[in-house]
């Protein structure tokens, strides 16, 4: 309950976040997103035992990052929420693939370890593109934007309307929860009886708020049509960063840099 | 279970998403068509509802732990195929975006497994025939629990396929599937008896919602956090102990089917679709098989120390420059995170 209360806590923080007013957040939401998606494209597409060649695309994080005023700390605690499917499934490669691919002085380091590495950056890099995306741009617009994009309609109201109502159902989730806690004294946990009448008389206020919401809204003039006044423009400030970032992205994509600078470094010392 | 990024590869993860967002587009346009305006604000509130569910924890019989709501199932019931699957992709997306849960990538793979089951399969396959017309508490309960258990089993099999044809994760299709398909039958058997419960309290409190959206369909999927987590640490400890021994000394086999092939392809199982897959990964990387192909054996003597020289796959050139440019970065990185944090601290 905790957990999910602080993940509530934290849907509103990205909200706050989201207000702010960086030159980050003023870009195009369209912008944003397309660059999103060109940075996880570049990044999964990395053959499997790719590590250092990924590393230059954090440093691009951390300076949308920076420039965006987003926590690194934030980022990196909800990182650590989300990372156990990664975990599970990578783990198994050390066990499989046996085949050793580098060598550090004595210790042979096979290449399950170095895609089990591999994935871990992965699941960094593309999970804390996406929350930089929400962070900097916010829910609202980021449902505009794919409309734009050829979204559905419908699909996007969908998406405003359940964002709308998360919090006003959480929070009568919460009240339930809790009223049964207090009267359970120790028997903390909940029964599936219990459990299937708690959550029964929920969903039966949530249809009944459903049918206030479409009455509400049928008095304010919804013939089922859905109109969604917001206007974007597209600056050439916009379109700049979009081929600047596209451009450093695929040349980070195309060339290892690590594996360069790494060379060159070696053979200035050796 | 959610997909993620990191195990798909580009060609995995962008076939789900145009399969998904087909979908989604086809949905989308029959949920319109529909006359039923009050859908709308229905579906978005039922979305929200089964985000307010997932927070109620409830303990599983006879194993003390604790699993919530998965829901799909219940949205299919109430809502009918094509608007339940809107509301799934909905719920997906948020979590996705919010919550990290998958990633963008695979988002298409979330919805898919998650979705189309429950939706385009277990409730007009299942569900309905069962107990779309004249309900009882025990169709119900039959129909919602086998409805639950196909569903998850089919989006457990859509996880293991996808991870296994992007190649990323070393895991073979058997063993993989010999896992995931019990783990997930139990999580159905569980979920599919919470959406009895839940809809069965509906139908004896209210049997006219039921009759009303008789035209529905059932998905679900449960989350078994604290088993997981607990299986994730014993994952951790024995990969971690056993690949030490399995990696220090590579094995006679091994070593002799190099020698006697020659192939450089030693990164993947040379069988059927991985293999596939991993030529046409191996055509779009840039730099294939890692510090592989240049490191003939006579090279590496010549090159490196006398220690690598033992093991002439070793590229031990590219390993170190790779490092070191690697910790570079990383070092970069970390400066310029400083950087922007003591300028915040100063403005």
């Amino acid at each position: 309950m905790a957990k999910i209360e602080s993940a509530f806590f934290d849907l509103s923080y990205l909200d706050a976040l989201a207000r702010r007013n960086t030159c980050i957040h003023r870009l195009d939401p369209r912008i944003k997103v397309i660059a999103t998606a060109v940075f996880v494209i570049c990044v999964v597409s990395f053959h499997k035992y790719a590590i250092s060649a990924m590393l230059p695309f954090a440093l691009v994080l951390v300076l949308v990052m920076g420039l965006a005023e987003v926590p690194a700390s934030y980022v990196a605690r909800k990182l650590l929420i989300v990372s156990p499917f990664a975990v599970m499934v990578g783990i198994f490669n050390p066990l499989l693939d046996h085949q050793p691919l580098m060598q550090l002085g004595p210790i042979v380091i096979s290449g399950g370890w170095i895609s089990f590495f591999s994935i871990l950056l992965r699941f960094s890099l593309t999970v804390s593109a996406v929350l930089l995306l929400i962070a900097s741009t916010g829910f609202n617009a980021v449902c505009m934007a794919m409309v734009k994009l050829g979204m559905p309609r419908i699909f996007a109201v969908q998406l405003l309307m359940l964002y709308r109502y998360i919090f006003v159902l959480v929070d009568e989730g919460i009240r339930i929860h809790q009223a049964r806690a207090l009267r359970s004294f120790q028997k903390r946990g909940l029964s599936m009886k219990t459990f299937s009448h708690l959550v029964g008389q929920l969903l039966l206020r949530t249809l009944d708020r459903a049918q206030r919401i479409h009455l509400a809204m049928l008095c304010r003039g919804f013939d089922g049509t859905i109109r969604i006044q917001r206007v974007f423009t597209i600056t050439k400030g916009d379109l700049f960063f979009l081929a600047n970032c596209c451009t450093v992205l695929f040349l980070l994509r195309y060339f290892d840099l690590p594996l360069y600078i790494g060379r060159l470094l070696t053979r200035l010392l050796s | 279970m959610h997909m993620a990024d990191a195990l798909l590869s580009p060609a995995v993860g962008g076939t789900m998403w145009v399969a998904t967002a087909g979908t989604i587009a086809h949905c989308a346009k029959k949920v319109q068509r529909d006359l039923d305006d009050r859908k709308i604000p229905l579906m978005g509130v039922l979305g929200a509802f089964i985000f307010a569910a997932q927070m109620i924890n409830f303990t599983i019989p006879a194993t003390g732990s604790s699993g919530h709501l998965g829901g799909g199932m219940i949205l299919a019931i109430l809502l009918g195929p094509y608007a339940a699957f809107l509301t799934i992709a909905s719920v997906l997306t948020v979590q996705a975006l919010f919550f990290a849960d998958g990633g963008l990538l695979a988002l298409g793979c979330n919805i898919f497994n998650l979705g189309i089951f429950p939706c385009f399969i277990s409730y007009p396959l299942i569900y309905k025939p069962i107990a779309g017309r004249r309900p009882s508490p025990t169709k119900i309960a039959i129909g919602a629990t086998l409805g639950a258990v196909v569903a998850l089993q089919l989006g457990a099999l859509g996880v293991v396929v996808e991870t296994v044809t992007s190649g990323i994760s070393s895991l073979p299709l058997k063993p993989f599937l010999s896992v995931m398909l019990p783990i997930h039958l139990a999580i159905g058997l569980v979920e599919g008896l919470v959406t009895t419960a839940v809809v069965s309290f509906v139908w004896k409190a209210r049997p006219e919602i039921l009759e009303l959206t008789a035209a529905a369909k059932p998905l679900g999927a449960l989350n078994l956090r604290n088993v997981l987590a607990g299986l994730m640490v014993a994952a951790v400890v024995t990969g971690g102990a056993l690949s030490w021994f399995a990696s220090s000394s590579p094995d006679g086999l091994e070593w002799s089917m190099f020698k006697v092939t020659g192939s450089e392809e030693l990164d993947a199982p040379e069988e059927g679709v991985h293999h596939t897959l991993a030529t046409l990964q191996e055509k779009t990387a840039f730099l294939p098989d890692y510090g592989f192909k240049q490191s003939s054996p006579t090279e590496s003597i010549e090159n490196s120390e006398p220690e690598t020289s033992s093991w002439p796959m070793i590229d031990s050139g590219t390993s170190t420059s790779g490092l070191v440019g690697g910790i570079l970065t990383l070092m970069m990185a970390a400066a310029l995170g400083l950087l922007f944090k003591r300028r915040a601290h100063t403005v």
